[in-house]
């Protein structure tokens, strides 16, 4: 093991009499649409979500494209409201929701806790057919003349008032869903139940604490957003009257129930991508995190308040002062957590020994955007200032900087972290470098105008606007011109790597981890022995005073 | 374009200062706090970067003094923060007793205006300066939003509810109204403006704006018109109750809870009249769903109030405002 930290990248021999690797074992479509290895599923979602982020970012490529002018002259208003809609419906919940978990997770958490497979590899592939039918609904909504709702499908306009498919798009949502929450199971119970023998709860990387809370959410959450659309869909089908004032429902019901799930579902976006950076920044500063219990605990601590503010959307739809106000108390205290993880985070840079790769650049991307995007959340929290901010670009700044701007950066941070162990090449570095400092850029030109459009006062979702804005929005279209292109190049460069990219070695960045004592790319069956473990994660120097580097498996 | 390139919306409300006062501190803290932070990183990612392949670096495990500075201290600015916001948000949300009262009906995909005097308006309301005014919202369809940036402020107007919110304009003015909650195809285009006019260009834009009947009046014909009269007559020896002096009052229900006769009770009364029965009287009344739109019922309420002569300018708002003269400096 020592010698992995001394010569990472040259390290190249690898175990000779390991299995045959997961790519190779099996060949045809069959045995991948077949497959119950965790690995091949993860790039069964790998291939699904990077199909429909690029659709969902056609979507986005269409809103710059009609707001660089006020006038609304590209897309008539309608296929407007419908671009902003598929926007939002295919990248929520088809593209932030499952991309670590369902990417990352899948492939690399049972790996990393030392077990050969998820706990439940049938519900597993379950799960991405599941996916794949949520996704069809949602695709076959567009081109059955699409749908003009937004993702939040408020109602009544939703159930009584829409002209559009609304009903193959929630359900296309409402499908989805099942798939989260068989993740979510499968995860908790591997965790439970999977680990290696010495692999104790505190001993587990972060990145598995993040997954945890992360199912946690998703099983305790999924289910609510479920109801709710059900509902909506049968008010819409059949009349029944939940939602309908003029029937004895109540349009406000509605938003209760759907930001229940909906405000958690951000936590399910950012928690994984959270898990990934903690790994990023142990593995690149070579030094065990500061405060692992803390930055493990705090996961938790979103997992549960976060279910405990979904009102702090409602401040200005007619819920009483005194709800509003619990909920903005609430709200303040979640942000606590993710402050504890930041501190934390650059308290490991210190005395570290840190190495600039394209993953520690997407670590400090992330960093960057998230303490924008989370020092923002508190002017959301303040009742005051959100009554004048909310709806506006402000609030969709916001979320993107959250959402995208946290969330695709740890996702993207992860991708190429682990690349070299998924596929068993390394991607090139200097191209990976660029990419996450143009992402950096671009998505800064991209959403920081926003925040000032938004305080000016500009809504979302119009399709034309005063005037006024203009300046704002194009450098926003502008920015986003360079965010497409720095998402552009990995899908290309990973592509590349794939049939030339140099191959990889074990442990390419001299990193702790089981995952990193097992060939690149894994032998389908993961360990051939199952590793017994009996240290800290991280633990990249010796503990004091005892001199000798434990090992990872015996 | 760049010559009139704005970073701060206009603000021309009492209520604006404490909104703006409240997003500058946090805006202070955050800015202190991300360039702090990012100057940790830069600082520590130069300082340590990696010197040589071998090099590891000696593993420091935590700090609980640290953990609890970095947990406590961000805390306690966090609930600065929640107590500014509130105190403000409470502020703004109570309409002073004196408000002078403005009526607004959304729907797809316009704002129509009334005022009290009987004046109309769509997509454009005309106040006075320096003079509380409490809006009375509902809409006939979908929900939207009544969002003024320069007052600070936004409600959505629900259908089925009646929702307020209240101002005291300070600078005359020109300022955007929008639709803030997405409500269909065009959505944005359910925008306008708000004219904030000297006390004497209000009075005479108001007076030379009259056409017809006041709200009162027309409440009163639409009241004759639909038969309430024949019931609900002023001597209570109708088959219905009295409705004179009984707005703003609280009102005995057959169940033996009472009830404030406010906005929403007479609009749920007329609309599904069997949800509460005063005591005393049966379920005789027919619904009048479907007979009476949005802007008739705030012209029948408008009529009422006019009936309880002891109910001030305010009508039921008057108990949500403890003091008065509170409003927002």
């Amino acid at each position: 093991m020592s010698a992995t930290l001394t010569h990472p990248v040259d390290q190249v021999p690898m175990p000779e009499n390991q299995g045959e690797s997961y790519l190779t074992k099996g060949k045809g479509v069959m045995s991948w649409l077949l497959t119950k290895d965790h690995k091949r599923i993860g790039l069964l979602y790998l291939m699904s979500i990077t199909a429909m982020s690029l659709l969902g970012g056609f979507f986005a490529a269409l809103i710059r494209l009609e707001l660089i002018t006020p006038g609304g002259d590209l897309l008539s208003a309608e296929s407007y409201n419908k671009a902003f809609t598929m926007h939002g419906v295919i990248m929520v919940f088809f593209v932030l929701i499952p991309a670590t978990p369902a990417v990352l997770g899948n492939f690399m958490l049972p790996i990393m806790i030392g077990a050969r497979d998820l706990a439940l590899p049938r519900i597993n592939l379950l799960s991405w057919y599941i996916f794949i039918i949520g996704a069809c609904f949602t695709l076959y909504s567009m081109i059955s003349g699409g749908v003009d709702t937004g993702w939040t499908f408020y109602t009544p306009y939703s159930s009584t008032y829409a002209n559009s498919a609304v009903i193959t798009a929630a359900l296309g949502a409402f499908i989805s869903g099942f798939s989260s929450i068989l993740t979510g199971l499968n995860f908790i119970v591997t965790v439970h139940k999977m680990r290696a023998p010495g692999l104790t709860w505190f001993r587990l990387p972060l990145f598995v604490w993040g997954n945890y809370a992360t199912a946690l959410v998703q099983i305790l959450g999924t289910p609510v957003v479920a109801m709710t659309i059900l509902l909506v869909a049968m008010e819409r089908l059949f009349g029944f009257s939940f939602f309908n004032p003029n029937t004895g429902g109540d349009p406000i019901l509605f938003q209760h129930m759907f930001w229940f799930y909906s405000h958690p579902a951000v936590y399910l976006m950012i928690l994984p991508a959270m898990g990934v950076i903690s790994e990023l920044v142990t593995c690149f500063s070579r030094k065990r995190v500061f405060g692992y219990s803390f930055i493990a605990l705090s996961s938790v601590a979103i997992a549960v308040f976060g279910f405990l503010v979904w009102g702090h959307h409602l401040f200005v739809s007619g819920q009483s002062v005194y709800g509003g106000m619990v909920f903005s108390v609430l709200t303040f205290i979640v942000a606590i957590p993710s402050a504890i993880k930041v501190f934390n985070w650059t308290a490991t840079l210190y005395k570290g020994s840190i190495s600039y790769e394209a993953p520690m650049l997407y670590a400090f991307g992330f960093f960057g955007l998230f303490l924008i995007g989370g020092l923002t959340g508190l002017f959301c929290a303040n009742v005051a200032v959100d009554v004048h901010i909310h709806d506006t670009y402000f609030i969709v700044a916001h979320f993107h900087y959250i959402m995208v701007g946290g969330a695709i950066m740890g996702y993207l941070g992860g991708l190429h972290f682990w690349w070299p162990k998924i596929t068993g090449r390394m991607y090139p570095e200097t191209a990976g470098r660029i990419s996450a400092i143009l992402v950096f850029l671009g998505f800064n030109l991209t959403f920081f105008p926003q925040f000032l459009a938004g305080y000016l006062g500009m809504p979302r979702r119009y399709h034309a606007y005063p005037e006024e804005f203009q300046f704002w929005n194009i450098m926003s279209s502008a920015g986003a011109t360079v965010l497409a292109l720095g998402y552009t190049l990995p899908m290309i460069y990973f592509t590349w790597s794939l049939f030339a990219g140099k191959k990889a070695p074990a442990n390419p960045w001299g990193a702790k981890g089981l995952e990193w004592t097992i060939p690149s790319p894994p032998p389908l069956e993961n360990f051939e022995t199952i590793p017994i473990v009996t240290e800290e994660a991280y633990a990249y120097a010796p503990e004091e005073d005892e001199g000798d580097e434990v090992k990872h498996h015996v | 374009m760049a010559k009139d390139l704005q970073l701060f919306p206009d603000s021309a409300s009492i209520g604006a200062a404490g909104v703006d006062a409240n997003y500058l501190y946090i805006l202070g803290v955050s800015v202190f706090f991300a360039v702090g932070i990012s100057l940790a990183i830069l600082y520590f990612a130069l300082r340590y970067r990696r010197k040589s392949q071998d090099e590891i670096p000696k593993p420091i495990h935590g700090s609980l003094v640290l953990e609890l500075t970095w947990t406590i201290i961000p805390f306690l600015l966090a609930m600065s923060m929640f107590v500014g916001g509130t105190v403000v948000f409470f502020r703004n949300y109570h309409a002073p007793a004196n408000a002078m009262e403005v009526f607004i009906v959304g729907k797809q995909w316009m704002w129509k205006i009334q005022h009290p005097n009987g004046v109309r308006e769509i997509n454009e309301m005309h106040v006075p300066l320096n003079r509380p005014v409490k809006l009375i919202m509902t809409t006939e369809d979908v929900i939207h939003s009544y969002f003024i940036p320069a007052f600070r402020l936004k409600r959505d107007v629900v259908p089925g509810q009646y929702t307020t919110m209240w101002f005291q304009a300070n600078k005359v003015g020109k300022y955007h109204l929008f639709c803030a909650e997405y409500c269909g195809t065009q959505h944005s285009g359910m925008i306008g403006w708000v004219h904030v006019m000297e006390e004497a260009d209000y009075e005479a834009w108001l007076s030379g704006s009259i056409r017809g009947e006041t709200m009162q009046q027309a409440g009163e014909r639409l009241f004759n018109r639909l038969g309430c009269a024949t019931c609900h007559k002023a001597d209570n020896t109708g088959r219905g109750p009295t409705l004179v002096d009984v707005f703003g009052k609280a009102v005995k229900l057959q169940n033996g809870t009472t009830t404030l006769a406010d906005e929403a009770y007479i609009r749920e009364s007329v609309l599904k009249p069997a949800s509460k029965i005063v005591s005393g009287y049966a379920v005789e009344m027919p619904t009048f769903q479907g007979q009476i739109s949005e802007e008739g019922l705030l012209q029948v309420i408008s009529y009422i109030k006019s009936l309880s002569k002891s109910a001030p300018a305010g009508g039921a708002a008057a108990s949500e405002a403890p003091a008065g003269k509170k409003g927002g400096n």
